[in-house]
């Protein structure tokens, strides 16, 4: 048997570090520390896999060898006008810097999941700026933690253990030196934890943001209610953040995905800068997928922009809402996509999946899913930080080493190694 | 592969070749006594200017900072989309050029190493990612320590050997070659919201430690550890109306360190340290480039980069947190904060800097007088700062402005009286000769960084080389400034590693060259002490495990490992 420590968990944006993992005939039979997530991944990753590349022929997916479907894929990228590669939140940065290479060659257009989730905080990081700070900051200093639309409790399990409330730090002694707040539409799993909760009424975060900044500018607030919650309770909460002496707003989803998306963004980040002026205050994303952060890192240092990349012109273009994947799919203009790691035509709109369908559709994915099912061509891929190693960068954007700790399948190989081949088959094609 | 550059003009300062005709030789990437010339390529370089690649010791390029300057900014990408062509790979510049780019541009110009100046430990794999992707250039990385809170302890109890042996420790775990200090004590203090310390004798809150105690400690570390590099530092008070106060304090508070008239303090971006006024009170401010040189030039322990500034749009990054807090005050543009767990901080706010704006005008000529009141440019080096003063190309610019009065007068004309007044740019009549540009530009980085196959084209050399289509013998560089401006900017031959890596306007070959670090050895017990501290104490002062804060040399794509012999 051999024991790992120090494993990263290769699950949610808190990429945690400290996962011990016991493997016996290549198989793991004992994880340590891992939320329920974690270790339910540890364990029966390799239960729903996927073993064999198939291809569809007679409108059926069937079995076919690794050659085979690199071939096809290959050909039909040297073909395709305006081809769409998307995924890699669970990829490796290698993997990505290939998927790049892979887009550059073939003029196409390259993005990542934070098109769907975190991509208007993106935004309103890029008309204002944003506060922040890394996740041991918080842990040493926080008085004041403030999760905004976002329930860790569910979706990050240890992000309160290790980062926010409970961690001693060295101003800090845990959660008797902090006050929690957590603003959400549900009383969330979070928000029964909370010393301080707001129940925001759906799609009104932009309201109650800027109330909160107008009463940081000492100017009243006429109405009883903002956001349907009483007036006096904003004030309240206005307040705590002003006098705290070290605050943080983790926001998520619920704040990023509802009426308003990039304004808000804009709207909490000019909120946290103002809040500066009276206080330390911080602000930042709880990222869902492992290596979402670094999938912005990677695109952002090859080319500029972090996510919906357009190569097509032959240098790099963004336009959030033009270039980026759910855009593209709705207006149909796409006529090939290529999917590494994720499952848009279960997450996506169903206006964006219809025109999926109407073009060839490759999907590189340890396991299937309903985009595999409906794809040309399926390549199955080892999973990184279990099967092979790489880098990923956690929410916070410090880059850690995601290791091998079994072996995969014969002949499955991972994302990086699979489109270099790919890669290499396309420049072999267009050489010709 | 070998290669003969002939009859070319050479300015070799570190082998007091001054403007020759000669030959050079170059085989497997070093330069050679010989080479064998039926075999060899043959440049034909006649009338046109050869020196060794260019040497950039203080540039922010790649890491966690410069990627979300790059993030935060679309708008300073739109503007100059860089195409894909052959090998050479796309991108975007203008101020915070993406990582491919980045090794074009300074190939382009005949630059062929660059030292990125302040990076986190806690994020350097971030760091090496970017190295790893920057084509074409050697190059390497400082660590921050001055808001370090094992360096500040271990400083504070006086426990110099500790905080050596630490220090060397981190170099060595996460691949960093210098020790960088940025406004020692001040990030500290700005973690809790607090400003610039502008008095070097103030206690850092909670830590029992001044800034100026910070400063000696970590010269003391530097020369204990014999790094090649002496201490780089971004002292207090950086931007601010009657710094220069400030930065005769952080000289002179090493001074009595010297023991054998060696280099001791490296003044990053002096440009941005050296205003006269009073505090806080902008309509005082002027040059204070006149008591900082008089200082310098008495003391050569110290050596400085110019910092220097150019009139145009561009980004702001450091590890100065509280200063970029006062930069966004000012200007009221986008402003970034990254602050790092137990090691220092970070902000970006982007600036364009204005020929008509009093303050702005002033730094420009501090830049320049600077270097041109130098009476020992072996200890000056060319820089922005990029992108802090000015995007990287902008050095052509740069050497025009050093080397004509006319095109200094030609700027002068252009801003405010009232700031003219201010300065003593218009009083000073020196031009740099082309040897003096060599030596700021190549000789002088390579040997303040102690680099000894670097700066030069004397026998064993890398053969790191640009050739320039100027002829400068028959160019009055007064007179043609622009003909310089656009011979540096594009070098007819770069020569990178012996092999041509831009020529004619083309990129021809992309690969990944190596980054220098530094491995310094110490004492088994003291190493003993310090692994055990660290693994005893690392989860109390990180989020992550001490083993997976270590990058292991096998993650630099080409590592360039400097053993050193320490004092330990
Ligand atoms: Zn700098």
């Amino acid at each position: 048997m051999k024991e790992y420590r120090d494993i990263l968990c290769p699950v949610c944006g808190c990429l945690c570090d400290d996962i011990e993992v016991n493997v016996e005939n290549n198989s793991i039979v004992k994880v340590q520390n891992a939320c329920a997530m974690g270790a339910s991944k540890f364990l029966n990753f390799s239960k729903e896999r996927l073993k064999n590349p198939l291809m569809r022929k007679n409108g059926e997916l069937v079995p076919c060898s690794l050659n085979e479907a690199i071939d096809h894929i290959s050909r039909a990228l040297v073909k395709a006008e305006f081809p769409v590669i998307y995924g890699f939140a669970l990829s490796s940065c290698e993997a990505i810097k290939v998927g790049i290479e892979l887009a550059e060659e073939i003029g196409a257009v390259i993005d990542n999941q934070t098109t769907v989730c975190h991509g208007p905080g993106v935004q309103g990081l890029q008309d204002i700026g944003q506060v922040s700070c890394t996740l041991g900051e918080v842990k040493h200093r926080a008085d004041l933690i403030i999760y905004w639309g976002s329930n860790p409790q569910d979706a990050h399990p240890r992000h309160f253990e290790r980062y926010s409330l409970l961690p001693e730090g060295r101003f800090r002694g845990g959660k008797k030196d902090r006050k929690l707040v957590v603003v959400d539409v549900r009383k969330t799993a979070t928000a029964r934890m909370a010393d301080f909760y707001i129940r925001i009424e759906q799609g009104k975060d932009f309201e109650l943001i800027s109330a909160l900044r107008a009463l940081l500018r000492f100017e009243d607030i006429e109405q009883e209610q903002v956001a349907g919650i009483p007036k006096e309770k904003v004030e309240e909460l206005a307040e705590m953040m002003r006098s705290c002496e070290y605050g943080v707003i983790f926001f998520g989803q619920g704040l990023t995905q509802t009426i308003g998306k990039d304004r808000n963004g804009d709207n909490l980040f000019a909120l946290v800068r103002d809040l500066n002026k009276f206080t330390k205050f911080l602000v930042m994303p709880i990222r869902g997928h492992y290596n979402v952060t670094g999938s912005n890192e990677v695109l952002t240092w090859q080319t500029g922009f972090p996510f919906g990349v357009d190569l097509s012109k032959g240098y790099p273009w963004y336009n959030p809402g033009d270039t980026t994947v759910v855009d593209i799919f709705r207006r149909g203009e796409n006529d090939l996509t290529l999917v590494v790691g994720s499952d848009p035509l279960a997450h996506l709109p169903r206006r964006a999946t219809m025109h999926i369908l109407e073009h060839p559709l490759f999907t590189i994915d340890p396991s299937m899913s309903l985009t595999a099912m409906a794809s040309n061509v399926v390549i199955p891929s080892a999973f990184y930080g279990l099967e092979a190693e790489g880098t990923a960068y956690r929410m916070d954007g410090v880059a850690l080493p995601l290791k091998k700790i079994v072996e995969p399948p014969e002949g499955i190989l991972p994302d990086e190694e699979i489109l270099r081949r790919i890669l290499e088959k396309v420049k072999e094609i267009r050489g010709k | 592969m070998e290669l003969i550059i002939k009859n070319g003009i050479v300015y070799d300062p570190l082998n007091g070749v001054k403007g020759e005709a000669m030959d050079i030789y170059v085989k497997d990437g070093k330069i050679v006594e010989k080479a064998d010339g039926s075999k060899a390529q043959v440049i034909d370089a006649t009338n046109m200017l050869v020196l060794p690649g260019g040497v950039d010791m203080h540039t922010h390029f790649a890491g966690p900072k410069v990627n979300l300057a790059r993030m935060l900014r679309p708008e300073d990408h739109y503007k100059d989309p860089q195409r894909k062509r052959g090998v050479r790979r796309c991108g975007t510049g203008y101020s915070i050029p993406s990582v491919f780019t980045t090794g074009y541009w300074y190939a382009e110009m005949g630059f062929t190493l660059a030292f990125e100046a302040a990076n986190p430990p806690l994020k350097m794999m971030h760091v090496q990612d970017e190295l790893n992707d920057t084509p074409l250039i050697d190059k390497g990385a400082y660590p921050v320590f001055g808001n370090n809170w094992y360096v500040m302890e271990s400083l504070s109890k006086g426990k110099i050997e500790e905080c050596a042996a630490y220090i060397a420790w981190v170099l060595s775990a996460i691949k960093g070659y210098a020790i960088k200090v940025v406004d020692p004590g001040s990030v500290e203090e700005w973690k809790w919201g607090k400003g610039q310390i502008g008095d070097m004798d103030k206690q850092v809150e909670n830590f029992g430690i001044t800034p100026k105690e910070i400063v000696r400690g970590l010269a003391k570390v530097a020369k204990l550890l014999n790094l090649p590099h002496h201490l780089h530092i971004h002292t207090n008070m950086l931007g601010n109306p009657g710094n220069s106060e400030v930065t005769l304090e952080t000289m002179k508070a090493v001074k009595d360190l010297v023991t054998n008239g060696e280099l001791l303090i490296h003044m990053a971006h002096l440009q941005f340290h050296s205003y006269g006024g009073k505090e806080k009170d902008w309509n005082s401010f002027r040059s204070g480039s006149e008591e900082i040189m008089k200082y310098i030039n008495k003391n050569p322990y110290v050596s400085f980069d110019m910092g220097q500034i150019a009139f145009t749009d561009t980004t702001t990054m450091t590890a100065d947190g509280p200063f970029e807090y006062n930069l966004y005050e000012i200007t009221k543009n986008k402003w970034m904060n990254a602050d790092i767990e137990f090691e220092t901080g970070s902000g970006i706010v982007p600036i364009e800097y204005k020929r008509d704006n009093f303050v702005h005008s002033i730094m420009w000529a501090v830049g320049l007088e600077l270097a041109l009141l130098s009476k020992d440019l072996w200890r000056v080096a060319l820089s922005t700062d990029h992108p802090n003063g000015a995007p990287l190309t902008f050095y052509p610019r740069v050497i025009s402005w050093l080397m004509s009065k006319k095109a200094r007068e030609r700027v002068l004309k252009l801003i405010p009286s009232s700031a003219r007044s201010k300065t003593l740019l218009g009083s000073i009549d020196r031009e740099f000769n082309f040897e003096e540009i060599a030596i700021i530009t190549r000789a002088s980085p390579a040997k303040l960084l102690g680099l000894k196959e670097k700066g030069h084209l004397g026998i064993g050399a890398d053969a790191d080389i640009a050739i320039y289509d100027i002829n400068p013998k028959a160019l009055d560089p007064e007179r043609d400034y622009r003909k310089i401006r656009k011979a540096f900017r594009f070098a007819k031959y770069t020569i990178k590693d012996g092999k041509i890596v831009y020529k004619d306007n083309e990129i021809i070959e992309h690969f990944i060259a190596k980054t220098y670090w530094v491995n310094p050895h110490i004492r088994e017990d003291l190493y003993n002490y310090i692994n055990s501290e660290l693994e005893r104490n690392f989860d109390k002062y990180y989020t992550v495990k001490i083993s997976n804060y270590k990058i292991p040399e096998g993650y630099l794509v080409k590592s360039k490992r400097i053993d050193i012999i320490t004092k330990l």
